[in-house]
């Protein structure tokens, strides 16, 4: 019902195309069905015709003299809110430590994924800062001058007398007066139609380091609160029971022995499993260890990643089903070669694994409303879910956005599964009480949805001159978007996430396709930080290295040279190369690796030192050099890119996600093993100048680790490495 | 009925004996500083110190710890743990930040046995403690500060 309604929408509405399509796909799907219910606010205005009041959309001043902005961009750890705080410090004038940031939702003229179109408000592609780089300025612009006009009114001065500074309005004769005193009187002042920006010469926070994130704090006192935190009067916890295969249903469940355990107080059936309803976590995992259930596992997904990895290679050697891009004639180009070389690559299923287990609290009020505690990555499709599963409507959804523990694309899913469940629960037990239904590590690992596994095929011809002069790439695996509220965006059977990174090259190559076979299979997937550039940037910059070897050239130079066009990508390859000292010998026993990858518009070459032991490749060093237009925080930047450069090695090195007979086999962290301390590289992150528009930075610095390890062991080793994680691609 | 002492405080906690301290701590002393990532001493976010030894407090029994000093990071004082933890704010190690109270305890404790400890210390002491966020560069370099401003 519902995806026929969001596809029905999206299907009415003028599809943008683009090359990071997800992201207006996203933003069509849900500004279709946006469209006929006006969105419960939390804490903004409603939307209402007309101009957007910046002091009651964005920024919030109350007499007391703090600031509160309201953030449209979701905070999982990247730092948006810090982005945003800095945007509109930068314009209003306001003191930092006058000043915090909340998740806003419920009004999409105001929070729709500006980069995206507006349609609507979501968090992904990492296009925080480029949705919030004008919105956000203006919006603190906005409010400075309707703040110098309600104290130009209040003291009959002229307003350009007036200046604005430290949260403070002073005119040389009138006095002084703190933007609480004015604020109330500053709201009703006229909304400026267009109000002037100031320029780079003038910027005192926007790439300056002196303003730091305001949640360190109380992220390192134990104060910070996140969904598993939230505690309301008379509340109680539900842990689920989730379906031993993907696909199965329940059919029956015994509650007896579990409704026995002190503190357990019901067991009940949810649209995605059956929740144990407890007093307290404890009681709760208790309880639900004594649930006897019977699975109807008719239509689940019984096979082994094993027997579709199998098929995947079948399909990999066949042609491909689907055409993402045809430029010239590859055939006829690779009859022509002095040289071929072909190459199959392996990818797993990764989960994504976020420290804080999926969870969110739901409440239903006297009044009427539901109010629900989550990590709302793309709140107007939650609200929208979860009034459907509540039987209410929409506008009486409240959400309140918390920032989490991690996300890397976890909590923006098409079918808002753990807000389901807490709805779903909280009304099985006949809306009697708050219910947190809280995941257990568990849960996460085996529930899915994971980065699809992936069967690349790739062959390229050389010239005589060691150039390029055909290639053929063809991927096989699931769709992230087939079957869920995004299908809108799939043109002519393309998922674009499945070929980003492989479609569009920056690399001068003549005569190239790209072929996409889709498979169905019953595991659920989804974007993963990164999204396809995961997978695409490790066959496209493994295989240019093992194309380098053929043509006997230096791995850098060989890159460059088809370059000419594509000269941000260039500046970081050479960034890199330079502060690496490519070119000269590495430390003793390490060898060197490069690789290049652009994803969601911002540019990251890194290079490694990597020796090898008998325990497998050791990660010594990471350089990495980064463009992404305009750094707001150069401090975030450079932490972006090491923690993608050590989420992004963890799974290079040791990740996977397995089935056996259908069952998920990694159950927590013992055997599914993100990077620990002892493997972290160094890292140095060079940020190129830049006064381009900002682009994103959560994502990007992932693509490139996966290739550069790998070209750094074949560096070392003369093999290549063409199945991920290494530990099994090395072992094979 | 355990009684456990808390952040130097007495507190009987209406629990059975079985139940983890994790559990005790967030649900019945109201305590949500340790955070719950994998129920099996497998992530280190629920790391406190009981009697000084850094302890993942998912794994322990309440029954088990009566008698004994348990420090939060919503208790932890003293010098070492200020300067860990100033240092923490001034190098913005945090991203999402659910793993750092427990990486914040184990690091105080590291700093308390090994005022100056090398990279194979940290890796030692810190190994359990797992960021999601891979904040362990920014993690290094703070011990190895804190440390620094420790000897000053």
């Amino acid at each position: 019902m519902l995806h026929h309604i969001m596809s029905r929408a999206a299907a009415k509405t003028n599809v943008r195309t683009s090359r990071r399509g997800f992201l207006i796909g996203a933003a069509v799907v849900s500004g279709g069905f946006a469209v006929g219910f006006r969105a419960a606010p939390a804490f903004a205005q409603d939307p209402v015709p007309g101009p957007i009041n910046p002091l009651a959309a964005y920024i919030h001043i109350t007499a007391d003299d703090r600031v509160t902005i309201l953030s449209s961009q979701f905070d999982m750890g990247q730092g948006s809110y810090h982005g945003i705080m800095t945007l509109v410090l930068e314009e209003l004038g306001a003191r930092p430590d006058q000043t915090d940031v909340i998740g806003a939702c419920g009004n999409i003229p105001a929070y729709g994924n500006a980069a995206a179109g507006g349609f609507a408000q979501f968090s992904g592609g990492s296009t925080s800062m480029a949705s919030s780089w004008d919105r956000y300025r203006l919006a603190g612009a906005a409010a400075r001058e309707m703040l110098v006009a309600a104290a130009a009114e209040a003291w009959s001065v002229p307003a350009a007398e007036i200046t604005v500074a430290n949260g403070a309005l002073t005119h040389p004769t009138a006095g002084t007066a703190s933007f609480g005193a004015l604020a109330e009187a500053a709201a009703g002042m006229a909304i400026p139609e267009a109000s002037a920006l100031k320029t780079e010469a003038d910027w005192t926070i926007i790439g300056k380091d002196e303003v730091r994130r305001a949640d360190s704090a109380s992220k390192t006192d134990g104060t910070h609160p996140f969904t598993i935190d939230v505690a309301l009067p008379g509340m109680l916890t539900a842990t689920m029971i989730h379906p031993p295969r993907f696909g199965a249903t329940v059919r029956g469940f015994d509650a007896a022995a579990a409704l026995a355990i002190p503190g357990v107080r019901d067991v009940v059936a949810t649209p995605r499993g059956v929740a144990v309803v407890a007093e307290n976590m404890w009681a709760s995992l208790q309880g639900r260890d004594a649930v006897t259930i019977d699975w109807d596992e008719t239509t689940a997904e019984t096979r082994g990643t094993a027997e579709i990895m199998a098929l995947y290679r079948d399909l990999a050697a066949k042609s491909p089903a689907a055409t993402a891009l045809v430029e010239g004639d590859s055939a006829a180009a690779m009859s022509t070669a002095v040289r071929t070389v072909e190459a199959t690559y392996e990818f797993p299923y990764l989960a994504h694994a976020a420290m804080e287990p999926l969870n969110a609290v739901a409440r239903m009020n006297a009044d009427g409303t539901l109010e629900i505690w989550a990590g709302h990555q793309m709140p107007d499709l939650y609200q929208f879910i979860a009034s459907e599963v509540a039987g209410i409507t929409p506008d009486k959804v409240i959400l309140h956005v918390m920032k989490t523990g991690g996300g890397f694309g976890r909590r923006g899913v098409g079918d808002a599964d753990v807000i389901v469940e807490a709805v779903a629960t909280a009304r099985a037990v006949g809306w009697s009480a708050p219910v947190k239904v809280q995941w257990t590590r568990e849960n996460d690992m085996k529930g899915g949805p994971y980065r699809p596994a992936y069967v690349h095929t790739m062959k390229a011809g050389l010239d005589a001159d060691g150039s390029i002069i055909a290639w053929e790439h063809h991927i096989v695996g699931q769709s992230i978007m087939k079957g869920g509220p995004f299908e809108a965006m799939m043109q002519d059977g393309i998922d674009p996430t499945s070929v980003e990174g492989a479609q569009v090259l920056p690399y001068a190559v003549p005569n190239r396709t790209v072929g996409l076979t889709t498979t169905e299979v019953g595991v659920p997937v989804l974007w993963w930080r990164a999204v396809g550039s995961t997978h695409t940037a490790f066959a496209v910059e493994t295989f240019l290295d093992e194309l380098a070897a053929a043509a006997g050239q230096d791995p850098l130079d060989f890159r460059l040279a088809m370059l000419g066009a594509s000269p941000r990508h260039a500046g970081v390859l050479r960034l890199a190369a330079e502060k690496a000292g490519w070119g000269t010998p590495p430390p003793e026993g390490r060898s060197r690796g490069i690789a290049l990858a652009e994803s969601f518009s911002t540019f990251v070459a890194e290079t490694v030192e990597v020796s090898m032991s008998d325990a497998g490749p050791i990660v010594h060093r990471v350089v990495c050099a980064v463009d992404c237009g305009i750094a707001i925080n150069p401090d975030t930047v450079r932490a972006q890119m090491e923690g993608a450069i050590g989420f992004g090695l963890g799974a290079a090195l040791a990740e996977e996600i397995t089935l056996e007979g259908g069952e998920v086999v990694q159950a927590n962290y013992d055997t599914y093993t993100p990077l620990r301390i002892e493997a972290m590289p160094t890292v140095e992150v060079h940020i190129v100048p830049s006064t381009e528009r900002p682009t994103g930075v959560g994502e990007p610095g992932v693509p490139p680790i996966s290739p550069v390890v790998a070209n750094a062991i074949r560096a070392a080793t003369g093999k290549p490495v063409t199945v991920l994680p290494i530990s099994r691609g090395m072992s094979v | 009925m355990p009684t456990l002492g808390i952040n130097g405080q007495s507190r009987d906690i209406d629990a059975p004996d079985d139940m983890p301290l994790l559990w005790a701590l967030r649900d019945i002393a109201g305590l949500t500083g340790a955070k719950f990532g994998c129920g099996q001493a497998l992530c280190g976010a629920c790391t406190v110190h009981v009697d000084g030894v850094p302890t993942r407090s998912c794994q322990t029994f309440i029954g088990d710890v009566a008698g004994s000093e348990i420090t939060t990071i919503e208790g932890v004082t003293g010098r070492v743990a200020e300067t860990v933890q100033s240092v923490w704010v001034a190098m913005d190690v945090p991203q999402c930040g659910y793993c750092q109270s427990g990486q914040i305890m184990s690091a105080v404790a590291l700093l308390s046995e090994t005022p100056k400890p090398t990279d194979d210390d940290i890796d030692g002491a810190m190994s359990g403690n797992l960021c999601r966020c891979a904040t362990y560069h920014r993690i290094r370099g703070a011990i190895h500060e804190a440390a620094r401003q420790l000897e000053a």
